[in-house]
């Protein structure tokens, strides 16, 4: 059986490579594909610490179905945001997306 | 008694009244108001006073000090607390009687006088705030009551000289009051707080034993108390106010600065005599001596002034130093001995109430008659102005102390009162009394007799000299000649009331004797006074008079423009306090204090510009300082908590 520490790793790696995408990535769409995987990191984690600690319960795997729901909603919200600014300003680039200043 | 009370509430209604709807009101309507409110207090004050005396003297041989209402206003310490009441003793009932009268009378009067004048209904509302704070102050329980009150008279006495407010020459004038006034009253409250805090209350009967051990302060707080009443009495040298608060309407002249608020100040110190007394007679005398010196000063210039109402106000100011004098030259409370000038100096003030009343009512109507106020545009006036003739002749006679009119009893009394203080006093003060007669009949003279300005312009507009034909001087209507008929009748029967068994230091009953000396002697002074005045002016400008002008013109120049006093001042003010003190503190406040304020503001704002180069608009950016504050909070709550 692989021990629960690759799983916690792997979420580990993912979270922080979606923490990083999100700092980093120019355009809108970008960002919000890593923040699915900072959410998808956090899934993996619930589901195996309820898969390995506390096998005779399923709080985990919900919360887990719970977030991809989340998710889902989410990315349909975020998309339709990213759709209007482009509408608005004809650009999702986010170095252009500068109007929220003193 | 408890109906005193109205005699405050009345004059305060009749004022938010008149203030508030008055402009709404015809002039009648508002005139009727505000005379109706105080012949009601007159006709109070007058039970009152009937009362009061009518029962007697208690078991001590005392007329007893009343107070009907009093209540704790502000309680300060346990002790210590500012309260608001009416005290009845023999002065307050006294001043009571005074000033509802007079200002009766000019109530009365002013429908004459104020006739179609603009602002009529604001002059009543004024009329009625002055008379009820006046009569507050008279009555106040305690010190800082009357405080309160003078102050409130002196905000009236403002706003009625300033009541021509398009004239330039007013708002001057009421600033002046105000301003000059208001700084004597800083050392009035001063001496206050000194007081209160040493004596343990504001009321006039303190702790004995507390005074005593107070020490020194005690003749320091009533000295400054002085200053105060010597600001509001216009003793040398804060005169300077007084004879330019003439710019007022005439009957305001003849109310506040003649006959009630100007005698504040002597009010303050017979109220406060039992504590002068005893504790400070030294301060006493240094207030004869002062009172002394104003009265010979403000005579001076009497003599040389051209205009008929600063001619008044001099000897206004002549005759309130009288009863100053008076008050500064007991040496103790017991009438028959050494305290005789505290009856003088009351008896003085109300009978000098009427007749300097009277003789600004007169003014008033002969104004009203020439429409000038400078003793050129009259003459000859006593036979187209018969009544007011007679009665300023009346009110001259009383001024300058011919028997049997009032002035004369209540002058004997001074000077006499001065005598037992020191016979060089009473020659001097019977000097000043030769020379307010000389003055007074000179004004009369001036006035009433001579060469008529009218005929004479007359004659020149039938040569066709002039253009306008002048106007004729007429009697004035009906409103304005009753009140000074009636202040005349009291002005000559004023002295045969005993006054001395209403009001003594002591409370104790002195039957007023003359003193046959002095009687004859200022009467003799008076004669020579009066006498002088007939040779110089009775048949206009005669040989005499111009060899006397030309030999001490400059005398006369000096005495005209007041010894420069308000030179003086000016000079004191602008040139001494605001160039030399103001301007440095100025400056430091500008560069000093100002700069630092300034420099936090700079400050502020520079750091301000610095950081909001953090609110950059990019989104991303400020994710990571999310993401550190985050990470902050974290390592906080793993290794710290």
């Amino acid at each position: 059986m692989i021990p629960a520490e690759y799983y916690l790793v792997l979420a580990a790696l993912l979270f922080f490579i979606g923490v990083f995408g999100f700092f980093t990535r120019r355009n809108l769409l970008g960002v919000l594909i890593s923040t699915e995987l900072v959410l998808n990191a956090v899934d993996i984690n619930f589901a195996v610490f309820n898969a390995y600690y506390f096998p005779e319960h399923l709080e985990g795997f919900f919360f887990t179905m719970f977030a991809i729901g989340i998710a889902a909603s989410e990315t349909a919200v975020a998309i339709a945001i990213i759709l209007n600014v482009y509408r608005n300003m004809r650009t999702i680039r986010l170095k252009e997306l500068k109007k929220l200043k003193f | 008694m408890e109906h005193t009370i109205f005699i405050l509430a009345l004059p305060l209604l009749s004022f938010l009244i008149l203030a508030l709807a008055g402009m709404k009101l015809p002039h009648k309507v508002a005139g009727t108001i505000g005379t109706l409110s105080l012949a009601t207090v007159t006709v109070l004050a007058y039970v009152t006073a009937a009362q009061y005396f009518g029962a007697g003297r208690g078991a001590d041989g005392l007329f007893p000090t009343l107070v009907p209402y009093n209540f704790t206003w502000l309680p300060l310490t346990e002790s210590l607390q500012i309260e608001m009441g009416i005290m009845l003793d023999p002065i307050s009932v006294m001043m009571l009687m005074v000033i509802s009268t007079v200002s009766l009378m000019v109530h009365i009067y002013s429908f004459g006088y104020m006739k179609g004048e603009k602002g009529f209904q604001r002059y009543y509302a004024f009329l009625s705030l002055f008379t009820f704070s006046m009569l507050g102050l008279v009555v106040a329980t305690n010190i800082f009551q009357m405080y309160i009150f003078w102050e409130l008279v002196g905000v009236s006495s403002y706003l009625l000289i300033g009541f021509y407010y398009t004239k330039k020459a007013a708002i001057a004038a009421s600033k002046k009051a105000f301003i000059v006034t208001r700084f004597a009253d800083l050392f009035f409250l001063v001496g206050i707080l000194f007081y209160g805090y040493y004596a343990g209350t504001f009321s006039f009967e303190p702790d004995v034993r507390l005074l005593f051990s107070a020490g020194i302060v005690i003749p320091v707080a009533l000295g400054l108390m002085f200053i105060g009443g010597a600001g509001k009495s216009a003793m040398f040298p804060l005169h300077i106010w007084l004879p330019d608060a003439m710019e007022g309407p005439t009957p305001v002249s003849a109310l506040i600065h003649a006959a009630t608020m100007v005698v504040a100040g002597v009010y303050l110190v017979a109220r406060m005599f039992p504590i002068f007394i005893e504790f400070a007679p030294q301060v006493l005398h240094i207030i004869a001596y002062v009172g002394a010196f104003t009265a010979l000063y403000a005579a001076v210039v009497a003599c040389a002034q051209t205009d008929i109402k600063r001619v008044l106000a001099f000897s206004t100011i002549s005759q309130i130093a009288f009863m100053m004098v008076a008050l500064g030259v007991c040496t103790s409370d017991d009438p028959h001995a050494g305290g005789l000038g505290y009856m003088a100096s009351m008896f003085h003030l109300f009978t000098h109430a009427m007749f300097k009343g009277l003789l600004f009512l007169g003014a008033g109507a002969i104004i009203h008659a020439v429409h000038s106020n400078e003793r050129d545009c009259m003459g000859g006036l006593r036979k187209y102005m018969p009544v007011t003739h007679i009665t300023f002749l009346i009110a001259c006679l009383a001024i300058a102390g011919i028997f049997p009119f009032s002035g004369f009893f209540s002058k004997d009394e001074i000077l006499t009162a001065c005598y037992s203080y020191a016979p060089m006093m009473e020659v001097f003060m019977s000097g000043v009394a030769g020379l307010t007669a000389f003055y007074m009949f000179r004004l009369y003279f001036l006035i009433f007799w001579g060469k008529s300005y009218y005929e004479s312009q007359l004659a020149l507009f039938e040569k066709g000299r002039i253009e306008k034909k002048p106007h004729t001087p007429h009697e004035a209507p009906a409103a304005m000649l009753i009140p000074m008929v009636i202040l005349a009748a009291i002005s000559c029967l004023a002295g045969f009331i005993p006054f001395g068994e209403f009001i003594t230091a002591n409370g104790e009953a002195y039957e007023i004797h003359l003193n046959t000396g002095v009687a004859i002697s200022s009467t003799l002074l008076a004669i020579i006074g009066i006498a002088t005045a007939t040779i110089m002016y009775m048949k206009g400008q005669n040989k005499v008079t111009l060899t006397m002008k030309v030999r001490s013109k400059k005398f006369i120049q000096a005495a005209y423009h007041r010894f420069y006093m308000d030179e003086l001042w000016l000079f004191v003010t602008k040139k001494v306090i605001f160039r030399g003190i103001s301007r440095p503190i100025a400056w430091f406040d500008k560069h000093a204090i100002d700069a630092f304020m300034d420099l936090l503001g700079s400050a502020t704002q520079t750091f301000a510009r610095q950081i909001r180069t953090f609110q950059s608009g990019n989104i991303q950016s400020y994710c990571i300082w999310f993401l550190h504050g985050v990470m902050i909070l974290a390592l906080i709550l793993i290794f710290l908590v």
